[in-house]
């Protein structure tokens, strides 16, 4: 279906990220935010506070970011498309309910815009620390998507995909931003409401009494949904249930919901391989990246090339799942990877897993609180090729 | 055309990050330039320091920060001791005349452009117009943009009922460094 015009403002725009993924949100349909600002992610849910009131929507602000992580999830079951915006110390307080997203599977979007931590750190500067904690941070095995956009634009657009993406597979979806990207302004451009597809939730057509809320068959892992209030007798909760909801404290239970949820993913992660490859054909090496540091990346590339080396470029969009595949077909081509982020080495470690010592992996790593110079990725690139 | 690397330099309140703002705007809305805007984010409130950053580029922005400065437009004496160093041999130095003296932290290759601006928005109307005739004097030393994207983006910037104000502090702005550029 198309987006509701009512919430999509076309045009042309000079938006900060932060306001950018806002507007992108509301564009996919986002009616419903519990937050409790933080920065560098405040921006996002003050323009959501001032703009959703003209759109038909509801912001609160909530006592804290345990509270906001759960509120959104009950909007879910009453209908809403929702998201919660936050930085690394509220994440790290949302964690419990991230896990009850996916045992529930309600479709939520986290908007992570990451700062310097651990703790309190480098409030006000940028990091992408937060990486493997969206993927690993609550308890017990799960799976999540994760999307890193580089720009306003792509806080816009990509936001839309994270909506669609969260309905489609019905687990919780990571808008891994950082504090450059969401304090930099740039053009956008935000299409008319015709030109925006949007996921609908999958809603069942099957009558109360017909409908089971978590029956799925072999091919489709992911079950419909119903709201609050629209007759059926529903019942979910965050301990090992079968197909009805009902708690089921079985090791069969167990096992069967676990490979579920973990394979709707699994099984689908070829769906959700986005990489933007730039001339990795015949180079001898490839530099990964994902986020802001894809554009530091890239002054960086543009040197080497200058200098007659072959370099490649593949630009993580989707983070979560890895594109293991990709990297292990990659790894027999080129000599090395090298792989800058803003963390001391995280998404570095998928990279080494998928390509299992057939080529070079050079970490670039760096502690925050600025980007990179885009030198010590030369020099990095430079070292790769010897 | 390179990239042309931008600093806005002043006190919180005078509309640094505005002007910065309208600067960015000029060239990626109205002249389909590409323009990254990076404005110094700390816990600053009026009185205190304030800059932006702004590239302005016919290619693709990727590094976002200001490396090698072409442009520095300052409003307070702070900016100017801090930023001034920071410009590139050939630079331009514009700055508020009565706010900002010059001293020896401004590198010799420079052109530097004073601008009575404080001055000017008083006549015009509204001291708080400074940062406006400011960009005016950038667009008419500069020439990054035509005066009509500078307009546009002032109108698209400013809030409703000052549009007038804003365009006449605009112009007085522009008209004064041409004057100086051409004269």
């Amino acid at each position: 279906m198309k987006a509701d015009p009512k919430g999509v403002l076309t045009g042309v725009h000079f938006l900060d990220g932060d306001h950018a993924a806002c507007e992108g949100a509301i564009a996919a349909g986002c009616r419903f935010v519990a937050g409790y600002p933080i920065t560098p992610s405040t921006e996002v849910v003050e323009r959501f506070a001032a703009r959703i009131p003209t759109v038909g929507g509801l912001f609160i602000q909530m006592e804290d970011e345990i509270a906001s992580s759960i509120a959104i999830q009950g909007a879910v079951w009453g209908g809403k498309k929702v998201m919660s915006v936050t930085s690394g110390p509220g994440l790290s307080l949302m964690m419990e309910h991230i896990g009850f997203a996916v045992w529930t599977e309600t479709p939520c979007v986290w908007v992570d815009v990451q700062r310097c931590g651990p703790s309190t750190g480098l409030p006000t500067q940028p990091a992408q620390q937060d990486m493997q904690q969206i993927k690993w941070g609550s308890h017990g095995d799960y799976e999540i998507i994760a999307i890193s956009p580089n720009s306003p634009q792509e806080c816009f657009d990509l936001m839309i995909k994270a909506f669609n993406l969260a309905e489609t597979y019905r687990c919780p979806v990571f808008f891994m931003m950082d504090e450059v990207v969401g304090h930099m302004t740039e053009r956008v451009e935000i299409p008319s409401a015709d030109k925006i597809e949007i996921t609908p939730r999958k809603y069942t057509k099957k009558k109360p009494g017909e409908f089971t809320l978590y029956a799925t068959t072999e091919d489709d892992l992911v079950p419909e949904m119903v709201k609050a209030g629209d007759g059926y007798k529903i019942h979910t909760t965050g301990l090992t249930h079968d197909e009805r909801g009902y708690p089921a404290m079985t090791i069969q239970a167990q096992e069967k919901m676990m490979s579920r949820l973990i394979n709707k993913i699994r099984q689908n992660a070829h769906k959700l391989v986005d990489v933007r490859m730039d001339s990795c054909e015949g180079a001898d090496v490839v530099v990964v990246s994902y986020g802001i540091t894809s554009r530091i990346a890239h002054a960086a590339i543009d040197e080497a090339r200058a200098n007659g080396l072959k370099v490649g470029h593949a630009r993580l969009v989707i983070c979560w799942p890895f594109p293991e595949k990709l990297f292990a077909e990659l790894a027999v081509k080129v000599k090395a990877f090298v792989f800058p982020e803003l963390n001391m080495g995280q998404m570095v470690r998928e990279l080494d897993r998928a390509v299992a010592g057939k080529a070079k992996v050079i970490s670039v790593p760096h502690a925050g609180g600025t980007v990179h110079e885009p030198k010590i990725i030369l020099d990095a690139i430079v070292e790769a090729t010897r | 055309m390179a990239k042309t690397e931008i600093r806005v330099g002043g006190l919180g309140g005078q509309g640094v990050i505005l002007c910065a703002s309208i600067i960015g705007k000029a060239a990626s809305i109205h002249e389909g330039k590409n323009a990254t805007l990076i404005q110094a984010f700390g816990p600053e409130a009026r009185g205190s320091a304030c800059s932006a950053q702004v590239s302005v580029s016919e290619e693709t922005i990727g590094y976002p920060y200001v490396t090698n400065l072409d442009i520095l437009a300052v409003m307070s004496q702070d900016a100017f001791n801090q930023f001034a160093p920071t410009l590139k041999p050939g630079g331009l130095l514009l700055y508020e005349e009565e706010l900002v003296k010059l001293n020896d932290r401004l590198p010799k290759e420079v052109k530097a452009f004073a601008i009575p601006a404080t001055r000017f928005a008083e006549e015009v109307g509204r001291r708080l117009v400074l940062n406006i005739v400011m960009v005016g004097f950038f667009a008419g030393v500069t020439k990054l943009c035509s005066f009509e994207a500078f307009r546009k983006a002032t109108l698209d910037s400013v809030p409703k009922g000052t549009e007038d104000l804003n365009i006449k502090a605009l112009q007085k702005g522009y008209d004064f460094g041409l004057k100086l550029v051409s004269g």
